[in-house]
């Protein structure tokens, strides 16, 4: 067990180390730089801004500076924000993301699952047919067409919630939440109706209903804690769909969180600030899918023995 | 090439015609499948043929009728935007862009992805092992970030665009099509022809890849929306496709911009591109169920 985590771990940080590298000499590579604007300033002013940011070195340079302090755990500055360190930035738009990303992953596992089962004990009733559509709407229309045709209704129209910002407590988040939910929403009810249909035809499912212990209980005991393997098993990709669709929601409702600052940042060439989110995002993709292996194997004895 | 080989390079293509047609014939009887496939035949012919039936291009405007309101009489259908351009033609045109890109995309990053993965598969050991690391590492980045990078570093525009995405869509066939290549490569008619003298590249052009092609036919229809989704995902954000220049991504972007006071800026292109992103999914749908109906 020990050993395995610890596997993952140095795997991960492989991976991780070689996003970093790959990142910090795309973003090098990348036409323009923190400095290029269209404000014409004077050459040795550009060169003293260029030099006090090391981005007069050789690019090896910067780049085993960059890992110098990332050893001591400093992103350095960010080239865009004055005054303000990379750490600074993440800390301060972390919650922002968090927030939203952790309620729309709790409201999509929940709902998902929750239609995953009506729809399997159901099969080809109402309750199916309408958890297929909201699976096929969540996952054919994308983010930024439904979030703002629910800004236009219920804030524009209808005035029940705010179109964006974050100044009016849980009204504020009900949108992004919802929106940010609705893809993973499709994804976990397809996926556990389908499991659920596969598990209800198990042997042990058989016995137990055999045994007479009732339909809820077979249920709960059985069928659900066989079917929702596969489920748990979308976790980790369910992370990286997180992650991308906070970039979207932020730009959609004009939120300070840490995907609205990754595009500016990258379209800014703030090398710092992108080199610091790109760590982030890597990080927690690969904490969730070792957590996610881990969940699993926790679950299913078969996948402890098959290591 | 000896003679002796002849007939069995003849003899698996012909097999396996029947099998796809008896999956075609499958697909076929499937309604909303078939549905999907007439009217996204609809709207692609609409948006390469449909700009040519207006006099002006979407970049041209018609100072005279700046923000035009819908008006299906009128020289412009759908009304025009803010510079005076017609929107209509503006949707046509942006679809042609996010359609060439999505279906070029898929099929460049399914051939790259079918053929790595047939390669891994096929050659096993530690060639697979390393080919197969590289996948791994690839696949633990956030997929955003490379293709907003990506972009970037090919300093934007179309091209740019298509490269960031087939970079990083190739993955998923690849990893398909390696497991399928590794069960292949244990059949008694591959060794057979192993055996009859073909090289490993031979084996691969004419056996693996041509009996993975059931499933690559069935990933790669679930490629299509997703290029689609990446290239007006970037538009939408500025990093994709630039103004003057449509794209779905980017009109939807200037719609959402104008739609508290004017609707169908966001409704047009957003509709269209759902409709699309609908019908290809129904589409992977029935192909899925039509190659393995074990399936459901």
């Amino acid at each position: 067990m020990l050993r395995f985590v610890g596997k993952r771990l140095w795997n991960g940080s492989l991976t991780l180390f070689a996003l970093v590298t790959l990142t910090f000499f795309v973003m090098r590579l990348a036409p323009g730089g923190p400095f290029s604007r269209n404000r014409k300033i004077s050459p040795e002013v550009q060169a003293n801004i260029e030099a006090a940011f090391h981005l007069d070195e050789p690019i090896w340079q910067q780049f085993g500076r960059f890992v110098w302090g990332l050893l001591h755990l400093d992103l350095g500055p960010s080239t865009r924000f004055r005054d303000y360190s990379v750490g600074d930035i993440i800390a301060s738009g972390l919650p922002y993301s968090l927030t939203i990303g952790a309620w729309a992953v709790l409201v999509a596992t929940l709902v998902g699952i929750a239609l995953g089962i009506a729809g399997a004990m159901r099969r080809n009733g109402f309750t199916d047919y309408a958890a297929g559509t909201v699976g096929v709407i969540g996952i054919a229309i994308p983010i930024f067409v439904i979030g703002p045709v629910l800004q236009v209704v219920f804030a524009v129209q209808l005035h029940w919630l705010p179109v964006g910002g974050w100044n009016d407590g849980w009204r504020s988040l009900v949108l992004p939440v919802v929106v940010l939910a609705l893809p993973n929403i499709a994804y976990i009810s397809r996926l556990t109706r389908a499991s659920m249909i596969e598990t209800m035809r198990e042997n042990y499912v058989r016995t137990a209903v055999a045994k007479g212990i009732g339909p809820t209980r077979t249920l709960i005991g059985h069928t659900l804690e066989g079917a929702l393997i596969p489920v748990i098993a979308y976790l980790g990709p369910a992370t990286a769909a997180i992650i991308t669709g906070s970039i979207l929601i932020e730009t959609v409702f004009a939120l300070p969180g840490i995907g609205r600052h990754f595009v500016d940042a990258a379209l800014n060439r703030d090398y710092p600030l992108v080199m610091g989110i790109t760590l982030l995002y890597g990080a927690l993709l690969i904490l969730f899918n070792i957590v996610t292996d881990l969940l699993r194997a926790w679950i299913d004895p078969r996948l402890r023995h098959a290591r | 090439m000896p003679a002796e080989t002849d007939p069995l390079i003849e003899a698996a293509p012909a097999r396996h015609a029947s099998t796809l047609e008896l999956q075609f014939h499958r697909f076929r009887k499937n309604r909303l499948a078939m549905l999907s496939v007439w009217i996204l035949a609809l709207i692609v012919v609409a948006c390469f043929l449909g700009p040519f039936l207006f006099p002006f291009t979407g970049q041209d405007a018609d100072f005279d009728n700046i923000a035009a309101p819908v008006d299906l009489f009128s020289a412009h259908p759908f009304g025009t935007d803010d510079f005076g351009r017609d929107l209509l033609v503006r949707v046509l045109e942006g679809g042609r862009v996010s359609l060439t890109i999505g279906f070029l995309g898929a099929v460049v990053a399914g051939v790259i992805g079918v053929f790595y993965g047939a390669v891994s598969g096929f050659v096993g050991g530690r060639v697979d092992g390393l080919m197969m690391r590289l996948v791994e590492i690839l696949f633990g980045f956030p997929y955003v970030i490379l293709v907003i990078l990506l972009s970037l570093l090919f300093g934007g525009g179309n091209v740019a665009l298509f490269a960031a995405i087939v970079f990083t869509l190739w993955l998923t066939p690849a990893v398909v099509v390696r497991a399928q290549a590794q069960g292949l490569a244990r059949k008694e008619f591959v060794e057979a022809a192993r055996a009859g003298g073909m090289t490993g590249r031979h084996i691969v052009l004419e056996h693996i890849v041509p009996n993975s092609l059931s499933v690559v036919i069935v990933y790669g229809s679930l490629l299509v929306p997703e290029v689609i989704l990446s290239e007006s995902f970037l538009s939408f954000l500025g990093i994709g496709i630039k103004e003057p220049q449509a794209s779905w991504g980017n009109l939807i972007q200037t719609g959402t911009t104008a739609m508290a006071t004017d609707l169908r800026l966001l409704l047009l292109p957003g509709t269209l591109l759902a409709v699309v992103l609908f019908c290809l999914n129904f589409i992977a749908d029935g192909l899925a169920e039509a190659f393995d109906p074990n399936d459901r």
